[in-house]
């Protein structure tokens, strides 16, 4: 009998004892991630005011069709996600690509270029964008400073389209860069030298070996900052507000040029107070993230080795 | 060492979960917290009233305008979080008293004490009373007498005020000024600035009484627009638009010679280029009075001191606090029995040359005449304010912008 009953329970502690275990995450993710989901998902389809959800009304899809139909500055908003998206992860992954080939050679003082990559990735956002805004000013901006020193003009960063997302897009290349890079090197750490060795013997030169060897086999690496750097550049939010702060931050821009989705939703939720509408815009953009993730997948499965 | 530094920082958090868990002063005191954005002038009066009161311990935390207006907001939205008494200004309460049930309503029968405007704006639709006032932003022109020489204009104050009774002869000006005026410097700090002045003091501001927004056929506003516009094309503005940082360095590098001024704008000058002290002063503005601006303290429903939370906020809003607020940080009362007191009426501001604040504001404060708030009236200035900053960047003509400003608003 004795023997019987801890059989049954060592065979129980096998069959159920791994979902007790990974129970804590999805207890978490449950509350803080599918119940605000869900609930996001419920209020997109109310019409309600963010102080006065008693009075909420059931409206349907209205505000999607709104959205899509005939809401010009959602368009642009998302337009802007999309310029900003390739204006960072391009640039991101190339040149974490790049940093990553360099700090894997035999350096002095190896340890602190790579810890010193990861520096801007852990000072605070906040920070990092009001520093850039002032490198960026009219006026008194290092950079316009340079221009003119060079013979180029002043450029008004804020007020131009292109002029804006280059600025926006300068601040998370240099905050992701060396975060992406990391993780490029510490996979090039693990690609074998005798691979390396068999093309110099092949005849290959350095640039060849890099394309043809470095970049395929960190393939998986590159796929997952890819997603990564997607996912979080279509939600950019505190970029864009602090580059113009002052009481239109919400409108990115005088003619909204680089307000983003993510900002759009802020300034309906949170200056208008329109908490439905916000949270139908919080659904498109969490479709759009979904969409626009598995394109940047596909594209970035495409590099194989030959 | 890296233990020890492990050690401080599992310290740190505990410390700072415990600091979570503990509410309310553990000395028997009841802490009343009070959320409050920029410089409301109320360090000393906080000390003043927990001599009085040895049980009350106030806290009170800052924020920036934006901030803590949109964390008021998702306080009072989940019903968690909010200060025992929460500060809104004018450009925020219509939003907050259409909500009137998340407020405690105070009493009517002190209601004497302030201008009727002031406190019929913070009236809910039903009449319940939200916010007592604080300030009022009387409007002036703070201009910078050091300038103005280099220019070869008077910088006397009576002579200045006399070459601008209206904001046609204040632009007149602006072109005199810039035709001699030192490198670097234009006329006025941007057009959304003296655009916000023009608006305030049209008799009918965005809205009509009826809440629809009219601003599209408000005649007033469209000449106030052209004229602003005018102004910008002329090169008389520096571009920059009110409470950005690239203002804040303005004031620094003395890039505009005048600025539209309520009496809240004199205290953030002295808080951004306290070097400039003695080249500020102060001249009437054009088109005789005005108000941008002012404030009210609330006390929301959640706290859970609400009852010494009305004590404080009434006291401090009271007339004789309000006297003291003005006398050491220079906002101007909203309670109009000071406006005839001899401290308030002769007061003198050293930073800007001895200008006499007191008389100055409270003439503009008695010739205002009140303009009707309309519900989101926060959220048009800020179109209007990016319509005025396409026409400054060159991004659209006058009339293109106007037109999608009126658009965007009324869509």
């Amino acid at each position: 009998m004795k023997t019987d009953w801890r059989e049954r329970r060592h065979r129980w502690d096998i069959r159920y004892a791994p979902y007790a275990y990974i129970a804590p995450y999805f207890l978490l993710f449950s509350v803080f991630g599918l119940f605000p989901l869900l609930y996001t998902a419920w209020v997109s389809m109310q019409d309600r005011n963010l102080l006065d959800g008693d009075a909420a009304t059931f409206i349907g899809l209205d505000n999607y069709v709104e959205l899509l139909t005939a809401d010009p500055y959602f368009w642009n908003a998302m337009g802007n996600t999309l310029s900003l998206w390739l204006l960072t992860t391009v640039p991101q992954i190339l040149f974490a690509l790049g940093i990553a080939q360099l700090l894997n050679r035999r350096l002095r003082g190896r340890t602190f270029f790579r810890m010193g990559v990861l520096l801007p990735n852990i000072t605070s956002v906040a920070a990092v964008t009001i520093v850039f805004a002032q490198l960026f000013g009219r006026d008194f901006g290092l950079i316009n400073w340079a221009l003119e020193l060079f013979g180029a003009g002043r450029i008004d960063w804020q007020a131009g389209t292109a002029s804006s997302h280059t600025a926006i897009a300068a601040m998370v290349v240099w905050r992701w860069t060396g975060y992406h890079a990391l993780i490029f090197l510490a996979s090039m750490q693990a690609i074998p030298t005798s691979v390396y060795e068999a093309a110099r013997l092949d005849g290959a030169n350095g640039w060849q070996q890099f394309w043809r060897i470095t970049v395929p086999m960190l393939r998986p690496q590159i796929i997952f900052s890819t997603v990564i750097a997607t996912a979080g550049n279509m939600r950019l939010l505190a970029e864009p507000l602090l580059f113009n702060p002052g009481a239109g931050a919400e409108t990115g821009g005088s003619d909204r040029q680089f307000q983003t989705a993510a900002l759009y939703l802020y300034e309906h939720g949170f200056k208008k107070f329109d908490f439905g509408y916000a949270s139908a815009i919080a659904w498109l953009l969490v479709i759009a993230t979904v969409l626009i993730t598995g394109l940047s997948y596909l594209a970035a499965r495409r590099i194989r080795t030959d | 060492m890296r233990r020890t530094g492990t050690m401080v920082g599992v310290g740190l958090l505990a410390a700072s979960l415990l600091a979570g868990c503990s509410s309310g002063a553990s000395d028997g005191k009841t802490r009343i917290t009070i959320g409050l954005f920029g410089n409301f002038g109320y360090q000393q009066l906080f000390e003043e009233y927990e001599k009085a009161h040895p049980d009350i311990d106030i806290t009170d935390r800052t924020a920036s305008y934006s901030d803590h207006h949109k964390n008021l907001a998702a306080h009072l939205a989940t019903n968690n979080g909010a200060a025992d008494i929460e500060a809104v200004d004018v450009g925020y309460i219509n939003q907050f008293k259409a909500n009137p049930n998340q407020f405690t309503e105070l009493k009517s029968d002190i209601k004497d004490r302030w201008l009727d405007w002031k406190w019929e704006a913070s009236l809910s639709k039903d009449g319940k009373q939200i916010g007592y006032g604080t300030d009022i932003g009387g409007l002036a022109i703070c201009y910078r007498r050091d300038l103005f020489e280099a220019a070869g204009l008077p910088s006397d104050r009576d002579q200045v005020s006399a070459l601008w009774p209206t904001w046609e002869q204040f632009m007149a000006t602006g072109k005199e000024f810039a035709a001699k005026a030192p490198a670097g410097a234009k006329f006025f700090d941007g057009g959304p600035t003296v655009l916000n002045a023009i608006v305030g003091q049209a008799p009918t501001g965005y809205y009509d009484k009826s809440d629809k927004i009219v601003v599209g056929d408000n005649a007033d506003i469209r000449k106030g627009w052209d004229l602003v516009a005018q102004g910008v094309a002329d090169g008389l503005s520096a571009g920059l638009l009110h409470s950005t940082p690239q203002w804040n360095t303005g004031f620094k590098q003395g890039q505009f010679a005048t600025l539209a001024c309520p009496a809240w704008m004199m205290a953030k000058i002295k808080d951004q280029a306290p070097d400039t002290a003695g080249k500020w002063d102060l001249a009437a503005v054009p088109g005789g009075g005005g108000n941008w601006g002012g404030s009210y303290l609330t006390v929301p429903k959640q706290g859970k001191n609400v009852d010494k939370a009305v004590e404080l906020a009434t006291w401090l809003t009271a007339p004789e606090q309000q006297g003291k607020v003005f006398a050491n940080a220079g906002l101007l009362p909203s309670t109009p029995s000071l406006y005839s007191e001899q401290s308030v009426a002769t007061k003198q501001d050293a930073f800007f040359n001895n200008a006499p604040v007191g008389r100055v504001f409270t003439d503009a404060a008695r010739a205002f005449k009140p303009q009707y708030q309309g519900p989101k009236a926060g959220d048009v200035q800020t179109e209007i304010g990016n319509a005025m900053q396409r026409v400054e960047q060159g991004k659209q003509s006058p009339d293109e912008s106007w037109t999608q400003f009126v658009r965007d608003v009324t869509r």
